[in-house]
């Protein structure tokens, strides 16, 4: 086959990888963008219903809660914590990607790890978050908190609330999975012997983009 | 079977660009923005305003600038997409500026909404104006506090 590149190279005939990329890395990036759109859909909804709406409940109130603490001098400390986390776990995703890049079997098991610990942290995070609140009594069509302006509110915002982190906490639990799955493939040596860990980049992908998705929620829920 | 070994060459040189440095670098910018975030919000509340509504909004708009930058730089540097080829670049960047249209063609219409319905339904501004009536915020047994 000649490397010489000539006008008439079909470079989408097959054969070829036009965005040197594997195939599978490639439907990652095209799923996430799917998955972006129903995330998006979903917030977009929620911020259609809050512009139509007289007063919204404050988040600085709703969740001013820390546990064992009590309520917190700093509200939003406990979902700061959480962002952290989730951060944080990235971080050690990308170093076990790197890695992976180098071939280093054994580091890229420390980091999934860890990377695993970090999801499963914020789970539980999410898990306390969720039972406080429905220990207030706030649930699905049940809103305990007044809107900002002192007036009564609708079930908009919990409903929203826990259909959407729950939404979200359900891509981490996914995510979790598919990690725990990872670890278990690399510690058989199944990367190894194929000879490269790309299946450790496309994991990583996808717990990345969870990490993205949290940006939003946080911005959309906490912070407006 | 040849396929994967080309793929395994394509990512052989990737291994000398890989910076953990970069990583950390990201780690830390993504942090002070979440820092500087929770620091305007529960500044707003700490203050008053002459014009809340109007710092209310400057705030969002803040925080829409502050999230789109990280986003960015998790997009770019964790997810790597700023590495890779740029038309692949392009296939996820071009249909991402579909949020622009989804987001402020939304928004326009709930706000119409809610103008409309204050305008045409007396009945539900003058219910979104009641006072709630004041109450303990519930407090049952078995609530965690």
């Amino acid at each position: 086959m000649s490397q010489t590149i000539t006008a008439d190279r079909k470079w989408w005939s097959g054969g070829k990888s036009p965005f040197n990329v594997e195939y599978g890395k490639l439907m990652m990036w095209y799923f996430l963008m799917s998955d972006a759109f129903t995330f998006g859909a979903f917030l977009i909804s929620y911020g259609t219903i809050r512009f139509s709406s007289n007063s919204w409940p404050d988040p600085n109130h709703v969740f001013r809660s820390f546990p064992v603490i009590g309520e917190m001098p700093i509200p939003l400390a406990f979902v700061s914590l959480m962002t952290f986390i989730l951060i944080m776990s990235s971080v050690t995703m990308v170093l076990a990607v790197g890695a992976g890049h180098a071939n280093d079997r054994k580091k890229v098991m420390i980091y999934m790890g860890w990377t695993i610990l970090g999801g499963i942290a914020f789970l539980s995070c999410q898990a306390w978050e969720w039972t406080h609140m429905h220990g207030e009594g706030a649930w699905w069509g049940r809103n305990p908190f007044m809107n900002i302006d002192g007036s009564q509110s609708s079930t908009n915002f919990t409903n929203f609330f826990f259909t959407i982190t729950g939404f979200h906490g359900f891509h981490v639990f996914s995510g979790v999975i598919i990690n725990i799955i990872m670890l278990i493939m690399t510690w058989q040596g199944v990367f190894e012997r194929r000879g490269h860990y790309l299946m450790i980049e496309k994991a990583g992908l996808y717990w990345h983009f969870v990490d993205l998705v949290w940006v939003f929620v946080f911005t959309c829920f906490y912070l407006f | 079977m040849e396929n994967i070994h080309g793929t395994a060459e394509l990512h052989q040189d990737d291994a000398h660009t890989f910076d953990t440095k970069a990583i950390w670098r990201t780690f830390r910018i993504l942090l002070y923005i979440t820092v500087f975030e929770l620091i305007l919000a529960i500044g707003y509340y700490e203050m008053t305003f002459s014009d809340p509504h109007f710092v209310k909004h400057l705030l969002n708009g803040v925080f829409i600038v502050l999230t789109l930058a990280k986003a960015f730089f998790i997009v770019a540097e964790f997810m790597h997409l700023g590495h890779e080829l740029r038309n692949l670049i392009l296939t996820i960047a071009i249909p991402a500026l579909l949020f622009l249209w989804f987001i402020g063609a939304f928004l326009w219409d709930g706000s119409s909404y809610k103008n409309l319905r204050n305008t045409y339904d007396r009945n539900h501004l003058e219910q979104s104006q009641q006072k709630a009536p004041v109450k303990e915020e519930a407090k049952k047994p078995g609530s965690i506090e």
